[in-house]
Protein backbone atom coordinates (compact mmCIF):
# COMPACT_ATOMS: atom_id res chain seq x y z
CA UNK A 1 0.00 0.00 0.00
CA UNK A 2 1.38 3.40 -0.79
CA UNK A 3 0.90 5.85 2.01
CA UNK A 4 0.56 9.57 1.70
CA UNK A 5 3.40 11.26 3.43
CA UNK A 6 2.45 14.46 5.22
CA UNK A 7 5.18 16.45 3.51
CA UNK A 8 5.06 15.10 0.00
CA UNK A 9 6.48 17.35 -2.65
CA UNK A 10 4.10 16.09 -5.30
CA UNK A 11 0.84 17.37 -3.93
CA UNK A 12 -1.15 17.23 -7.18
CA UNK A 13 -0.35 13.57 -7.62
CA UNK A 14 -1.40 13.09 -3.98
CA UNK A 15 -4.66 14.83 -4.66
CA UNK A 16 -5.37 12.54 -7.59
CA UNK A 17 -4.57 9.57 -5.40
CA UNK A 18 -7.09 10.79 -2.87
CA UNK A 19 -9.73 11.33 -5.55
CA UNK A 20 -8.95 7.89 -6.94
CA UNK A 21 -9.43 6.31 -3.49
CA UNK A 22 -12.68 8.17 -2.99
CA UNK A 23 -13.81 6.81 -6.34
CA UNK A 24 -12.97 3.28 -5.27
CA UNK A 25 -14.85 3.72 -2.00
CA UNK A 26 -17.82 5.05 -3.89
CA UNK A 27 -17.74 2.11 -6.27
CA UNK A 28 -17.74 -0.22 -3.28
CA UNK A 29 -20.63 1.61 -1.72
CA UNK A 30 -22.61 1.42 -4.94
CA UNK A 31 -21.84 -2.26 -5.36
CA UNK A 32 -23.20 -2.81 -1.87
CA UNK A 33 -26.28 -0.72 -2.49
CA UNK A 34 -26.93 -2.83 -5.57
CA UNK A 35 -27.98 -5.59 -3.23
CA UNK A 36 -31.18 -4.09 -1.96
CA UNK A 37 -31.71 -3.79 1.76
CA UNK A 38 -34.50 -6.33 1.97
CA UNK A 39 -33.50 -9.13 4.29
CA UNK A 40 -32.74 -12.50 2.78
CA UNK A 41 -35.35 -15.21 2.94
CA UNK A 42 -35.04 -17.54 5.88
CA UNK A 43 -33.62 -20.91 4.98
CA UNK A 44 -35.28 -23.12 7.56
CA UNK A 45 -38.86 -23.73 8.61
CA UNK A 46 -38.31 -23.07 12.28
CA UNK A 47 -39.30 -19.43 12.94
CA UNK A 48 -37.85 -19.45 16.45
CA UNK A 49 -34.48 -20.60 15.15
CA UNK A 50 -34.61 -18.09 12.29
CA UNK A 51 -35.35 -15.32 14.79
CA UNK A 52 -32.27 -16.24 16.79
CA UNK A 53 -30.17 -16.42 13.62
CA UNK A 54 -31.35 -12.96 12.63
CA UNK A 55 -30.79 -11.57 16.13
CA UNK A 56 -27.15 -12.67 16.10
CA UNK A 57 -26.70 -11.75 12.44
CA UNK A 58 -27.87 -8.24 13.21
CA UNK A 59 -24.92 -7.85 15.57
CA UNK A 60 -22.35 -8.98 13.04
CA UNK A 61 -20.77 -6.87 10.36
CA UNK A 62 -20.47 -8.18 6.84
CA UNK A 63 -16.85 -7.81 5.76
CA UNK A 64 -17.69 -7.49 2.11
CA UNK A 65 -20.18 -4.64 2.44
CA UNK A 66 -18.79 -3.19 5.61
CA UNK A 67 -21.69 -1.02 6.62
CA UNK A 68 -24.18 -3.84 6.46
CA UNK A 69 -24.92 -6.53 8.97
CA UNK A 70 -24.72 -10.11 7.80
CA UNK A 71 -28.48 -10.18 8.38
CA UNK A 72 -29.07 -7.46 5.79
CA UNK A 73 -26.31 -8.15 3.31
CA UNK A 74 -26.80 -10.14 0.15
CA UNK A 75 -23.10 -10.71 -0.28
CA UNK A 76 -22.28 -14.37 -0.67
CA UNK A 77 -20.10 -14.33 2.39
CA UNK A 78 -23.01 -13.01 4.46
CA UNK A 79 -25.21 -15.84 3.19
CA UNK A 80 -22.53 -18.34 4.16
CA UNK A 81 -22.04 -16.79 7.58
CA UNK A 82 -25.79 -16.86 8.26
CA UNK A 83 -25.75 -20.52 7.31
CA UNK A 84 -22.87 -21.02 9.73
CA UNK A 85 -24.77 -19.24 12.52
CA UNK A 86 -27.86 -21.35 11.81
CA UNK A 87 -25.92 -24.60 11.92
CA UNK A 88 -24.16 -23.71 15.13
CA UNK A 89 -27.47 -22.89 16.81
CA UNK A 90 -29.01 -26.07 15.47
CA UNK A 91 -26.13 -27.97 17.03
CA UNK A 92 -27.08 -26.49 20.37
CA UNK A 93 -24.33 -23.90 20.64
CA UNK A 94 -25.23 -20.66 22.37
CA UNK A 95 -24.96 -17.11 21.12
CA UNK A 96 -21.69 -16.41 22.89
CA UNK A 97 -20.11 -19.40 21.16
CA UNK A 98 -21.28 -18.09 17.78
CA UNK A 99 -19.85 -14.65 18.49
CA UNK A 100 -16.56 -16.19 19.67
CA UNK A 101 -16.42 -18.26 16.50
CA UNK A 102 -16.80 -15.16 14.34
CA UNK A 103 -14.29 -13.02 16.25
CA UNK A 104 -11.74 -15.85 16.21
CA UNK A 105 -11.81 -15.67 12.41
CA UNK A 106 -12.55 -12.07 11.58
CA UNK A 107 -11.57 -10.16 14.72
CA UNK A 108 -13.51 -7.66 16.82
CA UNK A 109 -14.21 -5.76 13.63
CA UNK A 110 -17.19 -8.01 12.90
CA UNK A 111 -18.90 -6.93 16.09
CA UNK A 112 -21.08 -3.85 15.89
CA UNK A 113 -20.58 -3.60 19.65
CA UNK A 114 -16.92 -4.44 20.13
CA UNK A 115 -15.75 -5.37 23.65
CA UNK A 116 -14.05 -2.74 25.76
CA UNK A 117 -10.32 -3.35 25.87
CA UNK A 118 -7.06 -1.51 25.39
CA UNK A 119 -7.34 -1.56 21.61
CA UNK A 120 -10.93 -0.30 21.56
CA UNK A 121 -10.72 2.07 24.55
CA UNK A 122 -10.33 5.14 22.34
CA UNK A 123 -13.36 4.08 20.33
CA UNK A 124 -15.52 3.82 23.41
CA UNK A 125 -14.34 6.76 25.53
CA UNK A 126 -13.18 9.01 22.67
CA UNK A 127 -16.54 10.77 22.16
CA UNK A 128 -16.99 11.32 25.92
CA UNK A 129 -13.46 12.74 26.16
CA UNK A 130 -14.17 15.12 23.27
CA UNK A 131 -17.40 16.34 24.87
CA UNK A 132 -15.63 16.81 28.21
CA UNK A 133 -12.84 18.77 26.52
CA UNK A 134 -15.37 20.96 24.73
CA UNK A 135 -17.38 21.66 27.85
CA UNK A 136 -14.21 22.30 29.85
CA UNK A 137 -12.98 24.81 27.26
CA UNK A 138 -16.37 26.52 27.19
CA UNK A 139 -16.40 26.73 30.98
CA UNK A 140 -12.90 28.22 31.20
CA UNK A 141 -13.60 30.76 28.44
CA UNK A 142 -16.91 31.86 29.94
CA UNK A 143 -15.43 32.22 33.39
CA UNK A 144 -12.54 34.29 32.11
CA UNK A 145 -14.90 36.54 30.20
CA UNK A 146 -17.20 37.02 33.15
CA UNK A 147 -14.27 38.30 35.17
CA UNK A 148 -13.29 40.90 32.58
CA UNK A 149 -14.24 44.49 33.15
CA UNK A 150 -16.95 46.02 30.96
CA UNK A 151 -14.38 48.03 29.01
CA UNK A 152 -12.94 44.85 27.60
CA UNK A 153 -16.04 44.28 25.46
CA UNK A 154 -17.18 46.14 22.44
CA UNK A 155 -20.44 47.93 23.02
CA UNK A 156 -23.68 46.33 21.87
CA UNK A 157 -25.53 47.84 18.93
CA UNK A 158 -28.19 49.43 21.07
CA UNK A 159 -25.46 51.33 22.91
CA UNK A 160 -24.06 52.61 19.65
CA UNK A 161 -25.78 56.00 20.02
CA UNK A 162 -24.08 56.54 23.34
CA UNK A 163 -20.68 55.68 21.93
CA UNK A 164 -18.55 58.80 22.36
CA UNK A 165 -16.65 58.03 19.16
CA UNK A 166 -19.78 58.27 17.06
CA UNK A 167 -21.36 61.34 18.49
CA UNK B 1 2.64 37.38 22.30
CA UNK B 2 -0.98 38.38 21.94
CA UNK B 3 -1.12 36.88 18.47
CA UNK B 4 -0.15 33.45 19.72
CA UNK B 5 -3.71 32.72 20.74
CA UNK B 6 -4.85 33.04 17.15
CA UNK B 7 -2.56 30.17 16.31
CA UNK B 8 -4.54 27.82 18.52
CA UNK B 9 -7.53 27.34 16.18
CA UNK B 10 -5.07 27.08 13.32
CA UNK B 11 -3.22 24.36 15.17
CA UNK B 12 -6.45 22.46 15.88
CA UNK B 13 -7.38 22.73 12.22
CA UNK B 14 -4.02 21.36 11.16
CA UNK B 15 -4.35 18.42 13.54
CA UNK B 16 -7.83 17.68 12.18
CA UNK B 17 -6.57 17.92 8.60
CA UNK B 18 -3.74 15.57 9.43
CA UNK B 19 -6.16 12.97 10.77
CA UNK B 20 -8.49 13.41 7.79
CA UNK B 21 -5.61 12.86 5.44
CA UNK B 22 -4.34 9.87 7.39
CA UNK B 23 -7.87 8.46 7.32
CA UNK B 24 -8.03 8.78 3.56
CA UNK B 25 -4.80 6.87 3.12
CA UNK B 26 -6.02 3.93 5.19
CA UNK B 27 -7.76 1.13 3.39
CA UNK B 28 -10.88 0.08 5.30
CA UNK B 29 -11.04 -3.09 3.23
CA UNK B 30 -7.95 -4.35 5.01
CA UNK B 31 -9.08 -5.74 8.31
CA UNK B 32 -6.22 -7.09 10.42
CA UNK B 33 -6.63 -10.84 10.84
CA UNK B 34 -6.73 -12.28 14.35
CA UNK B 35 -5.28 -15.48 12.86
CA UNK B 36 -1.74 -14.12 12.51
CA UNK B 37 0.47 -16.06 14.92
CA UNK B 38 -2.17 -18.73 15.39
CA UNK B 39 -2.13 -22.27 14.00
CA UNK B 40 -3.73 -22.56 10.59
CA UNK B 41 -7.22 -24.02 10.85
CA UNK B 42 -7.57 -27.70 10.21
CA UNK B 43 -8.82 -28.74 6.81
CA UNK B 44 -8.99 -31.77 4.61
CA UNK B 45 -10.16 -31.02 1.09
CA UNK B 46 -10.13 -32.78 -2.28
CA UNK B 47 -7.62 -31.74 -4.88
CA UNK B 48 -9.10 -29.73 -7.68
CA UNK B 49 -7.48 -31.79 -10.41
CA UNK B 50 -7.82 -35.16 -8.65
CA UNK B 51 -10.90 -35.04 -6.43
CA UNK B 52 -10.29 -38.53 -5.11
CA UNK B 53 -7.12 -37.29 -3.42
CA UNK B 54 -7.36 -35.14 -0.34
CA UNK B 55 -4.90 -32.69 1.12
CA UNK B 56 -5.03 -31.83 4.79
CA UNK B 57 -3.36 -29.25 6.96
CA UNK B 58 -1.08 -31.79 8.55
CA UNK B 59 0.30 -32.89 5.17
CA UNK B 60 2.01 -29.50 5.09
CA UNK B 61 3.86 -29.89 8.38
CA UNK B 62 7.58 -29.31 8.26
CA UNK B 63 7.63 -26.89 5.34
CA UNK B 64 7.09 -23.21 4.92
CA UNK B 65 4.33 -22.79 2.37
CA UNK B 66 2.02 -20.26 0.86
CA UNK B 67 -1.72 -20.62 0.48
CA UNK B 68 -3.30 -18.48 -2.21
CA UNK B 69 -7.09 -18.21 -2.18
CA UNK B 70 -8.48 -17.86 -5.69
CA UNK B 71 -11.58 -18.40 -7.77
CA UNK B 72 -12.41 -18.34 -11.46
CA UNK B 73 -15.08 -15.68 -10.80
CA UNK B 74 -12.59 -13.40 -9.06
CA UNK B 75 -11.46 -10.53 -11.24
CA UNK B 76 -8.61 -9.41 -9.02
CA UNK B 77 -7.23 -12.97 -9.09
CA UNK B 78 -6.73 -12.64 -12.81
CA UNK B 79 -4.84 -9.45 -12.24
CA UNK B 80 -2.64 -11.13 -9.64
CA UNK B 81 -2.11 -14.31 -11.60
CA UNK B 82 0.87 -13.44 -13.85
CA UNK B 83 2.84 -12.35 -10.80
CA UNK B 84 2.04 -15.58 -9.03
CA UNK B 85 3.15 -17.61 -12.03
CA UNK B 86 6.35 -15.67 -12.27
CA UNK B 87 6.97 -16.09 -8.57
CA UNK B 88 6.25 -19.82 -8.68
CA UNK B 89 8.95 -20.21 -11.36
CA UNK B 90 11.54 -18.92 -8.90
CA UNK B 91 10.39 -21.75 -6.59
CA UNK B 92 11.26 -19.94 -3.40
CA UNK B 93 8.25 -21.35 -1.64
CA UNK B 94 5.68 -24.02 -2.48
CA UNK B 95 2.44 -22.30 -3.42
CA UNK B 96 -0.84 -24.10 -2.88
CA UNK B 97 -4.17 -22.83 -4.10
CA UNK B 98 -7.47 -22.78 -2.30
CA UNK B 99 -10.13 -22.73 -4.98
CA UNK B 100 -12.80 -20.85 -3.09
CA UNK B 101 -16.51 -21.29 -3.79
CA UNK B 102 -15.94 -22.28 -7.37
CA UNK B 103 -17.13 -24.88 -9.84
CA UNK B 104 -14.54 -27.55 -10.47
CA UNK B 105 -14.82 -27.27 -14.27
CA UNK B 106 -14.56 -23.49 -14.17
CA UNK B 107 -11.54 -23.67 -11.90
CA UNK B 108 -9.78 -26.23 -14.13
CA UNK B 109 -10.47 -24.16 -17.21
CA UNK B 110 -9.13 -21.06 -15.51
CA UNK B 111 -5.85 -22.82 -14.71
CA UNK B 112 -5.66 -24.18 -18.26
CA UNK B 113 -6.26 -20.71 -19.72
CA UNK B 114 -4.03 -18.62 -17.49
CA UNK B 115 -1.43 -21.12 -16.26
CA UNK B 116 -1.05 -23.01 -13.03
CA UNK B 117 1.37 -21.65 -10.43
CA UNK B 118 0.24 -24.08 -7.75
CA UNK B 119 1.80 -27.32 -6.56
CA UNK B 120 -1.83 -28.27 -6.08
CA UNK B 121 -5.15 -26.54 -5.62
CA UNK B 122 -7.69 -27.78 -3.14
CA UNK B 123 -11.36 -27.32 -3.69
CA UNK B 124 -13.39 -25.44 -1.09
CA UNK B 125 -16.71 -25.76 -2.84
CA UNK B 126 -18.96 -24.38 -0.09
CA UNK B 127 -16.48 -21.92 1.37
CA UNK B 128 -16.27 -23.42 4.84
CA UNK B 129 -12.50 -23.67 4.97
CA UNK B 130 -12.44 -20.13 3.63
CA UNK B 131 -14.47 -19.01 6.62
CA UNK B 132 -12.08 -20.85 8.94
CA UNK B 133 -9.24 -18.90 7.36
CA UNK B 134 -11.19 -15.67 7.79
CA UNK B 135 -11.37 -15.15 4.04
CA UNK B 136 -13.60 -12.27 2.96
CA UNK B 137 -12.00 -10.79 -0.12
CA UNK B 138 -10.47 -13.04 -2.73
CA UNK B 139 -7.61 -13.16 -3.57
CA UNK B 140 -5.96 -13.64 -0.22
CA UNK B 141 -2.57 -15.14 0.48
CA UNK B 142 -1.27 -16.74 3.65
CA UNK B 143 2.29 -17.59 4.60
CA UNK B 144 2.38 -20.59 6.92
CA UNK B 145 5.48 -21.79 8.75
CA UNK B 146 6.87 -25.24 9.49
CA UNK B 147 4.82 -25.62 12.62
CA UNK B 148 1.65 -24.76 10.74
CA UNK B 149 1.35 -21.26 12.20
CA UNK B 150 -0.02 -18.45 10.01
CA UNK B 151 2.66 -15.78 9.81
CA UNK B 152 1.29 -13.38 7.25
CA UNK B 153 -1.91 -12.64 5.43
CA UNK B 154 -2.27 -10.56 2.30
CA UNK B 155 -5.77 -9.32 1.58
CA UNK B 156 -6.28 -8.59 -2.08
CA UNK B 157 -3.82 -9.17 -4.90
CA UNK B 158 -0.13 -9.65 -4.20
CA UNK B 159 2.10 -6.99 -5.64
CA UNK B 160 5.80 -7.14 -6.53
CA UNK B 161 6.42 -4.74 -3.63
CA UNK B 162 4.68 -6.97 -1.09
CA UNK B 163 6.59 -10.00 -2.33
CA UNK B 164 9.91 -8.19 -2.24
CA UNK B 165 9.55 -6.14 0.93
CA UNK B 166 7.40 -8.32 3.15
CA UNK B 167 7.10 -11.91 2.03
CA UNK B 168 10.69 -12.56 0.93
CA UNK B 169 12.27 -11.38 4.18
CA UNK B 170 9.68 -13.37 6.10
CA UNK B 171 10.44 -16.52 4.08
CA UNK B 172 14.16 -16.06 4.69
CA UNK B 173 13.54 -15.74 8.39
CA UNK B 174 11.22 -18.75 8.49
CA UNK B 175 13.52 -20.97 6.42
CA UNK B 176 16.68 -20.18 8.34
Amino acid sequence: MTRLSPCSSNSIADMFKIIFRLGISLAWALACVGAFAAEALPASDDPALEARVMKISNELRCLVCQNETIAASHAELAVDLRRQVREMLQNGQNEQQVVDYMTARYGDFVLYRPPFKALTALLWIGPAVMVALGLGTLFVVLRRRSRLADEAFEPDDKDASSDPHLS
Amino acid sequence: MKHVRYLVPMGILLVLLYFLRAGLSLNPKEVPSPLIGKPAPEFSLPRLDQPEQRISRDDMRGQVWMLNVWASWCVACRQEHPLLIQYAKQSKVPIYGLNYKDERAAGMKWLADFGNPYIASISDRDGRVGIDFGVYGVPETFVIDREGVIRYKQIGPLTPEVLRDTIEPLLKQLNS
